[in-house]
């Protein structure tokens, strides 16, 4: 009985870690390029879901959902990087206040659009099930979620280090004005890393419905939580997002099972410890 | 400076006379939020800390102060002062590990340690009633013959404490501390080599602006009559930051300026749109866009011309 | 007894080793020079010494007391100053601020938080004196940031100053500055009292035989060689690693 209790939260936990990895990675991928902080990544999360929704109720695709989610987010993105956050000084409270403004304005546009009653996404049928492992049965979905977060991890640890898109990055993140004058288009590789960030989020939040649902207050829970996994982690580490957000899922999930009034205190020691020990996280660099 | 402060203080304190019920009422929520404004200002525009997480200290103050009146004991002066403690304690403890980190991951952990307490104030229903709040808070007795509740004498009170708070914040601002503290934000290697320990000279200032946030949470929580989670939130924590950038970092009366702004607009929009957060949303990007100085720099500049 | 003593210290930056076993030792009023290419190691010398850096291993010792695991605030407080080979100055502050400022370091008025600054008249006394020996006092109302950049040196010099130094560290101080500026600053440090202990990183290699009473010679994180100017002028190791490539 105890056994399968910890496997179902060990599964819940790191179903939910995948998400916030999602968002982590690319909270890290747009602050290490580009030094910005951006706040409004809760809201790529919770417009993603919502504008599946949207169209998977009327179209009936959940495929065509998928896709058109992550696209209009990655177009708020592109519009954020290209229009706004060039115009704004690169300093850190200029930035976060732009960026927690367009948070604020989507959040409440999304408010507006879709109300105020919570919404679950529908699930593909064959995701619906269970899946029998040994004496257990796992929820379908949960694991197709662990799934999706590992290969995107992979994925990206790949495009770091081994492609010539991940060679740029690194070499723009060293020194940008050196990496321009090898030719390093650096403009073009900041607008394309922050539509991927958001392409993420908005993945997570796409991928996420089905589990969590999707409700005014999401970009705002979601993206807290994105902040302690950094903060654990490491900003703008790609293993630190993974790491910390395994430990934040895992500590979220059982401190939520087994004491759901003290709900963030579970997260916040961690986050204590790490701040005393070691300020900029597990993997974080400068 | 000092002679402007004064005669706007007397100036407001003639106020009451000219105003409606309604308007002195929300120039009373414009003085409070001004006392909120500018103790972030200490922490933020004088020392360059940048939090997003203010919003703790006001509601620490105001909890301590709703959750004494309603249940234990309701008497102004004591309910005050643990009020005032209880933000300083929280300040004091945050600041420890808060300031442990700089810039984005500064931002990044003021945020998180004041959504950690709203999740308590949320969750532990029994105590503070959760979502709903914590109502039947009564306007302050403060033992002296008259009433403080009725909306005149109310103003009275906290109109003491903005011109009290306007005056301390000043004098720290025009102190050596307070010297220290611009250097500091402008370069903290510079001061450091200098002789200033920059590590405590930032906590006190983190503390002593938590202590004001405290202040001004006690007063809103009298005002009110009512305390919610919605005080430790980060949208009370952003307005305060926007009413700080918007009246312009860094002065002393700007942020009072820039709450006046942000309450008034809040009142007039919510009057008539529940879309309060879409306009403050714009507000937070034209700002940015447009008068990063805020309004106080923006006429500065226009004075002076140019440099 | 010696101003400064720092007895092999050790530093690594990732892979690289930037300090090696580097030991050398500064008499009260000497004028010492630290030459080298760049990346010897001279700046991460002067940041171990000032306690920006915790070196790996080794020890500083300032007029006899160990001071390796003070804060640099506190090697301040007991006589170490310190200029930056980039200008550190404070942007929106006017000189005769940003002198204030420099002269309260060592004040126990720098604590008072209820009393304007106005209240302690010495200091802007002895601000405005610090000026005016150093006739910096035409330009004392100019925010810093709008100097030219020879005045900006400067300012960056008298600050630290400001301290009343026991140790001086000037990191480069003629970087960037024109031959007649450079000629100034120069002339400002040749000012300097002669009970002022002085190290200083220099690059011009005309100012800093001329200046200095002894010179200590980096490579790779290495004290390669060590003497008086004439003694590093002729000595061959040294004219191999450095001076052929720069001197013009």
């Amino acid at each position: 009985m105890e056994v399968s209790f910890y496997l179902i939260q060990i599964l819940n936990g790191v179903s939910f870690a995948m998400l916030l990895f999602l968002l982590a990675a690319g909270l890290s991928l747009i602050y290490g390029l580009m030094r910005i902080l951006n706040l409004a990544h809760g809201s790529y999360y919770l417009l993603g879901a919502y504008v599946a929704l949207s169209v998977a109720r009327g179209t009936g695709s959940l495929l065509l959902a998928a896709v058109a989610g992550t696209a209009v987010v990655t177009a708020v993105g592109i519009f954020m990087e290209r229009v706004l956050l060039r115009r704004v000084p690169r300093a850190e409270l200029p930035q976060a206040l732009l960026t927690f403004g367009m948070l604020l304005i989507i959040g409440d546009l999304a408010l507006w659009i879709w109300g105020g009653t919570p919404q679950t996404l529908p699930r593909p049928e064959a995701l619906s099930g269970a899946v029998r492992v040994g004496s257990f049965f796992f929820p379908a979905y949960r694991l197709f979620v662990i799934g999706v977060g590992a290969t995107v991890g992979v994925a990206l640890w790949l495009l770091q280090e081994h492609t010539r898109f991940g060679a740029m990055i690194r070499a723009a993140i060293d020194d940008a004005e050196i990496a321009r004058t090898t030719g390093v288009n650096v403009s073009l590789l900041s607008t394309v890393v922050f539509a991927l960030g958001a392409a993420l989020a908005a993945l997570g939040g796409i991928i996420g419905g089905p589990m969590l649902g999707v409700y005014p207050g999401a970009d705002f829970e979601i993206l807290l939580l994105a902040f302690v996994v950094v903060i654990i982690g490491g900003l703008g580490s790609l293993k630190g997002a993974f790491v910390g957000a395994l430990l934040v899922g895992l500590l979220d999930t059982f401190g939520k099972a087994r004491f759901p009034e003290l709900a963030l205190f579970t997260i916040f020691a961690p986050m204590a410890i790490i701040l005393a020990v070691r300020p900029t996280g597990l993997f974080g660099g400068r | 400076m000092i002679a402007r402060a004064g005669g706007a203080v007397a100036a407001l304190a003639l106020l009451p006379l000219a105003l409606s019920s309604y308007q002195l009422d929300l120039l009373t929520k414009m003085l409070i939020f001004a006392i909120f404004a500018m103790s972030l200002n200490l922490s933020l525009g004088y020392a360059g800390l940048p939090s997003l997480g203010h919003a703790a200290y006001f509601g620490v103050g105001a909890y301590t102060v709703g959750l004494l009146a309603v249940r234990v004991w309701d008497n102004f002066w004591v309910d005050m002062a643990l009020g005032l403690a209880a933000a300083m304690v929280a300040a004091a403890l945050f600041g420890l590990l808060a300031l442990r980190a700089e810039g984005s991951y500064l931002l990044m952990i003021t945020l998180a340690l004041a959504q950690v307490l709203w999740g308590v104030a949320f969750g532990w229903r029994w105590l503070t009633g959760g979502d709903d709040g914590l109502p039947g808070v009564p306007r302050p007795a403060a033992g002296l013959p008259l009433s403080l509740a009725a909306g005149p004498r109310f103003y009275y009170l906290v109109l003491v404490c903005f011109a009290g708070s306007v005056a301390v914040l000043g004098l720290i601002a025009r102190s050596p501390f307070g010297h220290a503290l611009v250097g500091i934000r402008e370069s903290a290697r510079r001061m450091e080599v200098l002789g200033y320990n920059t590590w405590l000279y930032k906590y006190v200032a983190f503390v002593l602006a938590g202590l004001f946030a405290g202040l001004a949470g006690n007063l809103f929580v009298y005002y009110n009559g009512f305390v919610s989670p919605a005080y430790l939130s980060i949208v009370f924590s952003a307005s305060a930051l926007i009413m700080v950038i918007l009246g312009g970092a860094g002065t002393l009366l700007g942020p009072a300026l820039g709450s006046a702004v942000i309450v008034y607009l809040e009142n007039a929009v919510s009057a008539y749109t529940p879309r309060w957060l879409l306009v403050l949303g714009v507000v937070y990007v034209a700002v940015t866009l447009f008068a990063p100085e805020g309004i106080v720099g923006f006429a500065r500049r226009r004075k002076t011309g140019s440099a | 007894m010696s101003a400064l003593e720092v007895s092999r210290l050790t530093h690594d930056f990732g892979g690289l080793r930037a300090l090696d076993d580097v030991s050398l030792e500064a008499r009260p009023g000497e004028r010492l020079v630290i030459l080298g290419p760049n990346g010897a190691g001279k700046t991460t010398l002067f940041n171990a010494i000032t306690g920006l850096l915790r070196p790996a291993s080794g020890r500083i010792h300032l007029h006899g007391e160990d001071v390796t695991r003070l804060a640099p605030h506190a090697r301040a407080q007991r006589g170490l100053g310190r200029t930056f080979q980039i200008t550190t100055l404070f942007p929106g502050l006017t000189v005769l601020d940003s002198v204030l400022l420099a002269v309260q370091g060592r004040d126990p008025a720098r604590f008072a938080f209820l009393r304007p600054q106005a209240a302690f008249p010495h200091l802007r006394e002895r601000a405005l004196a610090l000026l005016a020996e150093w006739d910096l006092t035409g330009r004392q109302d100019m925010p810093t940031r709008l100097l030219s950049y020879g005045e900006q040196r400067q300012v960056e010099l008298i600050l630290a100053l400001g301290v009343r130094p026991r140790v001086l560290l000037l990191d480069e101080p003629t970087a960037g500055l024109s031959p007649a500026e450079t000629a100034t600053v120069a002339a400002i440090i040749r000012r300097f009292p002669r009970d002022l202990t002085l190290l200083f990183i220099e690059h011009d290699m005309d100012v800093a035989l001329d200046l200095a009473d002894r010179v200590v010679v980096l490579h790779q994180g290495r004290v390669l060689a060590e003497g008086s100017p004439e003694e590093i002028r002729r000595d061959s190791r040294v004219a191999e690693t450095y001076l052929g490539a720069s001197h013009a």
